[in-house]
C-alpha cells in the first residue's frame, strides 16, 4: 500500500483500491495531521465515512464511488467526487463542502447544520431531511437534477435548491410528500410541482428580491462547479416552499 | 367550557399554625395557593393542586397538608377514576394526553418477586467493613480470548476502549431542555466525584460542563441536536438512542417555548423553534444501517471510545440486541416499561414495552447462547429503585444499571408527573430560570453522591453476605436468585429457580 502513496509538497495521492475504509480513513487522518492541503483518492470503491474526523480544511478529490456517509460529522474539508455518491452524504455535517459530479443517494445532508452540498444530477429519497441552521451556520444543498419523495422532510433550517435541469419540456418534479413536517428553512424549486405533491405543512410563494439574491449566490456556485451558465438557469421560473408554522405539532396535545 | 374534572387533592391549612407568610404562594407553580386581599388571608385553590408537596415542605410552621380528594365514584373496577378523568380531559381538549415520569400502572414488578442468596455454614460470609470489596466495572467490548505477552507481563491482545466505573450505577439520559442546567451540573459533578458516568440525553452538552467530559455519555439521537465533533470528542462514551422505555417507537417534540437562549446553544438550533426528534433515525432502517452509524461514530472519534446503543425493551429485544452487538455496539442499553420521561403520550407510556427484568434476562440468555455476551456490556434502566434492584439486575446479567427517577427523587422530585408542563415546582424538569434556581448544583451533587455512596455500601453488604468479594462474581450468576410467587413460564424466562428448590 505504501508504495501507492506519493507525496508531492502538500498534495497527497492515495490509491484506494483494495483498502478497507478504516485503513483509508486512518491514512487521511495522518495525511491531514502531517499538513496535507490536498488529497487525491484514486480507485475509490464504496469506502465509507471519507472526510470524517478531519479537523482542518483540506481538499479531497475522490475518483470512483465513495461509500455511504461521505463527510459524516464533517467539520471543514472540501470534497469533490468525480463520480456518484451514495447514501448519507453530508450526514450531520457541521462545516465544509461536498461537490458531486454525478448522482447522490438517499438522505443526503441528513441533519446537516452547516456546510454545502452540490450534486450535479439527481438525488434519492429524503434529501435534506431535518437540515438545520444555527447562528452563522446554515446548511445548503443544491441539486442539479430532481429528487425522490420526502425532499426536505422535517426540515428545520437551511436552504434546499432543486434545479431540475434534466427535466424535459413540460415535465414536473415527481417527488411526493415534499417538505412533510417542515418547520424551518426554505426550499427553492426550479420547474413545476403540483399541490398534492407537497406536505401539508408547506406553503408556496413566489420568490422575492432577497430570495433571488440567495438563488443568485448558490446557483452561481453550482454553475461554477459544473460549468453551467448561472444566468441561463436563473432565467427560469422558481417557486419558494416555506413552512407554514414553526410549531407544526403545537396543537396535538391536551395537556 | 366548564370542566367536569374534580380536584385531585385537597390542601388543608391549619389556621392555628398559618402565619400568613405566603411562602406557599411563592413556592407553588400551579397557583394552588393565593392571597385574598379583601379578606387579607392566604387561601387555596384545590383544583390546581398537583400533589407535589413543595408547599408542605417549605411551610415554616408546618401548617399545610395535602390529602387525596376522597370524592369517591361508585365502585367500578373497569371505570376507575383515572380512566374516567382521562376521557373527560380528552372530551374537553381533543388532544393526545401527555404525561411525565414512568409507567405508574400495576404491572408486575419482578424485582419484588426475586430474592437474593446469602452464605450460611457451608461457605463464610465476608464483612465488607474489614475486607476489600470490589464494585469496579469496565464497560466496553471484551475480547474472545486474551493472550499474555511473555516479556512485558502485559496483555498482547489489543483491547478495544474500556470505561472504568467505580460503582455500577450510572445516571441515565435526561436532556438539557427537559431538565435544567443545574440538574445537568449536579449529575455531572456527582458522577465525577463517585467515578461513574452521567448522560447528556439528546439535547447536547452545555459548554460549562465540557470539563466533566470523561465522565459523560453523550447521546446521538434522531434529532442529532448539538452533535458536532467537539461534543463527540469530549465524551467518555457515545450512546446512540434508538428508543426509550417510556415511549418506544415514538419521537419527541421539545416545544419552542422551552428552547430558551441557553437551550438553543446546546441543541444548536434557533431559539424558540420546536426541537422535533423524528420517531426513527432516518439513516437507520436495519441492523446494517445501525452498524453504519456505530462505525461512523467510531470513525469520527478514531476508535477511542465505546459506542453504546440504547433501545426500549420490546417483544423482540433479544434478537435485536444480538443484531446490535453484531453491528458493533460496545454497550447494549435496555430501557424497560417503567422507564421515565420528561414528556410522552400517556397511552404509550402506560401500554407499550415490556418489563426490564424480562428483557434483561432474555437478552443476556440470548447473547450467551450465541457466544457473544463478552462482545458488549449490558446496561439496563427503567425502574431501578434501590441497591437491592441493582444487585438483582447484576445477578440477572447486567453489567451496570442506569438510574433516572431515583436520581431525580434525590434532587427533590416527588413524582407528581407534571414534567411535560415545564412548571416543575422542584425546579428540576423546567427551563424557567426562576424555577431552575431551586436546584443548587452543589447541594444537588452532594445529594446524588450521597445516594450512590449509600447504595455502594449496601451492595458491598449484599455481596459480603453471599461470600463474594467482587461484583464481577455476581454478574450473570442467577443461582444467587430465587423466585417467589412466579409462574413456571416467568421462572423459565428469568432463568431463575423457585425459592425452596
Amino acid at each position: 500500500m505504501a508504495e501507492n502513496r506519493r507525496e508531492t509538497g502538500q498534495v497527497v495521492k492515495i490509491d484506494a483500491s483494495g483498502v478497507f475504509y478504516r485503513q483509508l480513513n486512518a491514512r487521511l487522518r495522518d495525511a491531514v495531521s502531517n499538513g496535507a492541503q490536498r488529497i487525491e483518492l484514486k480507485n475509490v470503491y464504496g469506502q465509507r465515512y471519507i472526510g470524517s474526523d478531519l479537523d482542518r480544511p483540506v481538499e479531497i478529490d475522490i475518483f470512483g464511488t465513495p461509500g455511504n456517509d461521505l463527510g459524516v460529522f464533517m467539520d471543514g474539508p472540501k470534497i469533490t467526487v468525480h463520480g456518484n455518491a451514495q447514501d448519507g452524504c453530508g450526514n450531520t455535517m457541521n462545516n465544509g463542502e461536498i461537490v458531486v459530479h454525478g448522482h447522490a443517494g438517499d438522505i443526503i445532508g441528513l441533519s446537516a447544520r452547516g456546510g454545502k452540498i452540490f450534486v450535479r444530477e439527481d438525488v434519492g429519497y429524503r434529501a435534506g431531511i431535518h437540515m438545520k441552521e444555527y447562528r452563522d451556520k446554515k446548511a445548503v444543498v443544491v441539486v442539479g437534477g430532481t429528487a425522490q419523495d420526502f425532499l426536505g422532510e422535517y426540515m428545520a433550517g437551511g436552504i434546499l435548491i432543486l434545479l431540475g435541469l434534466n427535466l424535459g419540456e413540460g415535465q414536473h418534479h415527481k417527488a411526493n410528500f415534499v417538505g412533510t413536517g417542515m418547520h424551518g428553512g426554505v426550499i427553492y424549486l426550479r420547474g413545476s410541482i403540483e399541490g398534492y405533491q407537497l406536505g401539508k405543512e408547506v406553503g408556496v410563494a413566489e420568490p422575492e428580491e432577497e430570495d433571488y439574491q440567495i438563488l443568485q449566490k448558490f446557483v452561481s456556485e453550482f454553475a461554477s462547479h459544473f460549468g453551467y451558465e448561472a444566468e441561463r438557469i436563473l432565467k427560469h421560473r422558481f417557486i419558494k416552499l416555506f413552512p407554514l408554522w414553526i410549531r407544526p405539532y403545537g396543537r396535538l396535545y391536551a395537556y | 367550557m366548564k370542566t367536569y374534572l374534580p380536584p385531585k387533592f385537597l390542601i388543608e391549612r391549619d389556621p392555628e399554625r398559618c402565619i400568613q407568610c405566603q411562602v406557599c404562594i411563592n413556592q407553588c407553580t400551579f397557583d394552588a395557593n393565593y392571597y385574598d386581599a379583601e379578606d387579607d388571608e392566604v387561601r387555596s385553590r384545590d383544583k390546581n393542586c398537583i400533589g407535589c408537596h413543595r408547599c408542605v415542605l417549605f411551610c415554616p410552621t408546618d401548617a399545610l397538608t395535602i390529602r387525596r380528594n376522597p370524592l369517591d365514584y361508585r365502585e367500578n373496577y373497569n371505570w376507575r377514576p383515572e380512566v374516567i378523568e382521562d376521557v373527560i380531559k380528552q372530551a374537553e381538549t381533543g388532544g393526545v394526553l401527555l404525561t411525565g415520569m414512568g409507567n405508574d400502572k400495576g404491572y408486575r414488578i419482578y424485582w419484588d418477586h426475586l430474592v437474593l442468596n446469602a452464605s450460611q455454614v457451608t461457605n463464610p460470609s465476608i464483612d465488607p467493613l474489614r475486607e476489600p470489596m470490589e464494585l469496579t466495572t469496565y464497560l466496553g467490548r471484551k475480547p474472545d480470548r486474551v493472550e499474555l505477552s511473555q516479556d512485558t507481563v502485559g496483555l498482547k491482545t489489543e483491547l478495544t476502549p474500556q470505561v472504568k466505573i467505580e460503582v455500577p450505577v450510572l445516571f441515565t439520559a435526561m436532556s438539557y431542555g427537559a431538565v435544567s442546567l443545574n440538574v445537568h451540573e449536579s449529575l455531572a459533578r456527582a458522577a465525577t466525584e463517585m467515578g461513574t458516568l452521567w448522560n447528556t440525553g439528546e439535547g447536547g452538552l452545555h459548554p460549562n460542563l465540557y470539563k466533566y467530559g470523561s465522565n459523560t455519555i453523550v447521546q446521538v439521537a434522531s434529532g442529532r441536536f448539538g452533535v458536532h465533533p467537539g461534543y463527540l470528542d469530549t465524551a467518555g462514551v457515545i450512546e446512540i438512542k434508538i428508543g426509550q422505555g417510556a415511549k418506544p417507537g415514538i419521537g419527541g417534540h421539545l416545544p419552542g417555548e422551552k428552547v430558551s437562549a441557553e437551550v438553543s446553544t446546546t441543541r444548536m438550533i434557533p431559539q424558540g423553534t420546536d426541537a422535533l426528534s423524528p420517531a426513527p433515525q432516518h439513516d437507520i432502517y436495519s441492523i446494517e444501517d445501525l452498524a453504519q452509524l456505530v462505525y461512523a461514530l467510531k470513525e469520527a472519534t478514531n476508535y477511542t471510545k465505546p459506542v453504546a446503543v440504547k433501545i426500549a425493551a420490546v417483544h423482540n429485544s433479544a434478537a435485536i440486541a444480538s443484531g446490535m452487538v453484531r453491528a458493533g455496539a460496545d454497550i447494549v442499553v435496555l430501557d424497560g416499561l417503567r422507564g421515565a420521561t420528561g414528556a410522552a403520550p400517556k397511552i404509550i407510556r402506560d401500554n407499550v414495552g415490556i418489563p426490564i427484568e424480562m428483557a434483561l434476562a432474555s437478552v443476556d440468555t440470548r447473547l450467551r447462547q450465541e457466544g457473544i455476551r463478552n462482545q458488549a456490556s449490558v446496561v439496563i434502566s427503567g425502574g431501578i429503585r434501590n441497591s437491592g434492584d441493582v444487585a438483582k439486575a447484576v445477578a440477572l446479567g447486567a453489567d451496570a444499571v442506569y438510574i433516572g427517577t431515583a436520581a431525580l427523587v434525590a434532587l427533590g422530585c416527588t413524582l407528581c408527573q407534571q414534567c411535560h408542563t415545564g412548571k416543575c415546582p422542584w425546579g428540576i424538569c423546567t427551563t424557567d430560570l426562576a424555577l431552575t434556581k431551586r436546584v443548587n448544583p452543589e447541594i444537588g451533587a452532594r445529594r446524588l453522591a450521597n445516594l450512590l455512596r449509600g447504595w455502594s455500601l449496601e451492595l458491598k453488604d449484599i455481596l459480603g453476605g453471599m461470600g463474594i468479594n467482587a461484583l464481577e462474581s455476581l454478574r450473570g450468576n442467577r443461582l444467587h436468585l430465587r423466585g417467589v410467587g412466579l409462574t413456571d413460564t416467568e421462572l423459565e424466562i428469568l432463568g431463575v429457580r423457585m425459592a425452596g428448590s
